[in-house]
């Protein structure tokens, strides 16, 4: 039974992991970019929603809609502002603005919210926890609709890449940002919607999270940032599916290395993990180099 | 007749190096033209630059009697340029028939079918293999894949960017004879080879370049028969 409850939890850690590991992967597929602010932009839908409840009185599944709304926005500027003008420059010109962002979101919203830990309001306050198996099984709402969620975002994004125009253009961006220019596709709409939706997610991973491990600080959204961009190289960065695998298995492996091995090693264990994959095959599970024929 | 593409005093740097120096050109409707000239004369840069994707500093470029040198690269489609760009550069990971769908983008609904009919008479091959995912098509049927793709936003004029290159010989016929073709059917063309001498044979103008600048003109016969083409390009 152990086993089964640790794998809940794993399974509810790796959604979590996955939804955000959706927003580095499809940011970096289209403009080749990491954007280390992706996780801070978690903490923002957490603030947004805790404040929304707390202090509105606001209803928690109406505090999320806004919370991914203000998200969305801030993603969209933050592209805007700050990564399209550095655009066609170095690399790393990027890499060192994507790091300022995200000090400067942390710095701001210890500004705003101050550095006092809040503690955040489940969104699922008053739903029952399932227990089974004559109560050695237990499976918490919190869990149980993380993990629905996940698979409701996979599927939804699947067939909105596989499927609409919108999406279309995004993987033909993705993979010949000039032939898709050629094409008529608008390059800077593709890029924004991308980032539209990644932090949209961001917040909906924020607030799940927030709902499972009800602590919310400036710093909130660094490490799960840290571990959902671990998941999405793991899985192959740029890859949708591989997000959903890397997400889950570094969740898996997280929580069954900490109830089985030791709590202090569990993230040494899976970033051992993650450099053995990357060692097998460098560009992750999914990852896949297509090679050009000339 | 008419002029559909006027070129006029373009240059293009990319950084520091001066690519293009001033080269002027026209062509007019119905016509084939070709610029032809050896590795790194910028007769890519000319075309990428007539897209959009890259901008000249002088000068002007006119399509259809209204200035394009400032619109944005994506809206050159829908003014009517089809861009098939040097080694293909098709969507890899896409199928077939969405590569297409991608050359249809800002193509009116109503016009889809038919120039999806169209693209598979010419190109028997690629209907074949509408689900195929298009990295794994063989060079030859990548190059007709560019075409198609590019032919599916009904262009005024079609621009087409080393077509031959890697090709088998018998296929590098039946793609010279689809041009011809295409040609008959109404679409203007400019052509860059460095196959000059099948160039030459197709072409109704030609333009030599030579590092950024426009050394030799013609019609395609008079090229054909000049001693300086007959040196440089076509092997004696
Ligand atoms: N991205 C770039 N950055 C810097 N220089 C470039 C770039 N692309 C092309 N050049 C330079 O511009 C000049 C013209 O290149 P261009 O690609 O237009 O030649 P081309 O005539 O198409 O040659 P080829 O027949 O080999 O395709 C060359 O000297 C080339 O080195
Ligand atoms: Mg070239």
């Amino acid at each position: 039974m152990n086993f089964l409850n640790s794998l809940i939890s794993g399974l509810s850690l790796g959604s979590v992991y996955a939804i955000i590991a959706l927003g580095y992967t499809m940011v970096y597929g289209i403009s080749k970019m990491l954007n280390f602010a992706h996780g801070d932009v978690i903490m923002v839908g957490g603030y947004v929603s805790f404040i929304l409840t707390m202090y509105v009185g606001m209803n928690g599944w109406l505090a999320l809609l806004v919370a991914m709304v203000a998200c969305t926005i801030l993603g969209i500027l933050i592209e805007r502002l700050a990564y399209r003008p550095l655009r066609g420059t170095g690399s790393l010109a990027v890499l060192i603005t994507a790091i300022g962002v995200s000090y400067f979101l942390q710095n701001s919203a210890l500004l705003i919210w101050g550095a006092n830990p809040r503690v955040f309001n489940s969104l699922f306050n008053g739903m029952k926890t399932i227990h089974a198996a004559g109560g050695q099984l237990t499976i918490t709402p919190e869990s149980l609709f993380t993990i629905i969620a996940n698979i409701v975002i996979m599927i939804a994004l699947t067939l909105f890449v596989s499927k609409t125009k919108a999406g279309k253009a995004m993987r033909a961006v993705s993979e010949d940002n000039g032939a898709a220019q050629l094409m008529g596709i608008n390059v800077n709409q593709s890029i924004s919607l991308t980032f539209a939706i990644g932090s949209g997610l961001a917040a909906v991973a924020g607030v799940l999270m927030c709902s499972a491990y009800p602590v919310l600080m400036p710093t909130t959204g660094a490490m799960p940032g840290i571990k959902a961009f671990t998941a999405a190289v793991f899985g192959g960065i740029g890859s949708i599916p591989g997000a959903m695998i890397g997400g889950l298995l570094l969740g898996i492996i997280e929580i069954f290395a900490r109830a089985y091995i030791s709590t202090e090693l569990s993230d040494a264990i899976v970033f051992a993990c993650l450099i053995i994959v990357l060692l097998v095959k460098p560009t992750g599970l999914l990852g896949k180099k297509i090679n050009e024929k000339v | 007749m008419g002029t559909v593409l006027t070129v006029r005093d373009i240059n293009v740097y990319y950084g520091a190096i001066h690519a293009i120096k001033g080269i002027s050109f026209d062509v007019n409707r119905g016509e084939i033209v070709t610029l032809i000239g050896a590795n790194g004369a910028g007769k890519s840069t000319t075309l990428h630059t007539i897209s959009g994707l890259l901008r000249s500093k002088t000068g002007d470029i006119e399509f259809l009697e209204s200035s394009i040198a400032r619109t944005p690269a994506h809206k050159i489609v829908s003014k009517g340029i089809s861009h098939v760009p040097e080694g293909r550069r098709i969507f890899q990971g896409m199928t077939v028939e969405e590569n297409l769908q991608m050359g249809a983008f800002v193509t009116k609904p109503d016009r889809i079918a038919h120039n999806l009919e169209y693209v598979y008479e010419q190109f028997p091959r690629l209907k074949e293999r509408t689900r195929q995912i298009a990295g794994t098509l063989s060079g030859g049927e990548q190059q007709m894949l560019a075409m198609g793709r590019a032919l599916m936003s009904d262009p005024r004029l079609l621009m087409l960017d080393e077509p031959s290159m890697g090709l088998a010989p018998i296929l590098v016929d039946q793609i010279f004879e689809i041009i011809q073709n295409l040609n008959k059917a109404g679409t203007t063309i400019l052509l860059v080879e460095q196959n000059a001498q099948m160039a030459l044979s197709v072409a109704d103008r030609a333009y030599v370049i030579e590092t950024g600048r426009i050394t030799l003109s013609g019609t395609g016969e008079e090229l054909a028969k000049s001693d300086e083409v007959r040196k440089a390009y076509l092997g004696g």
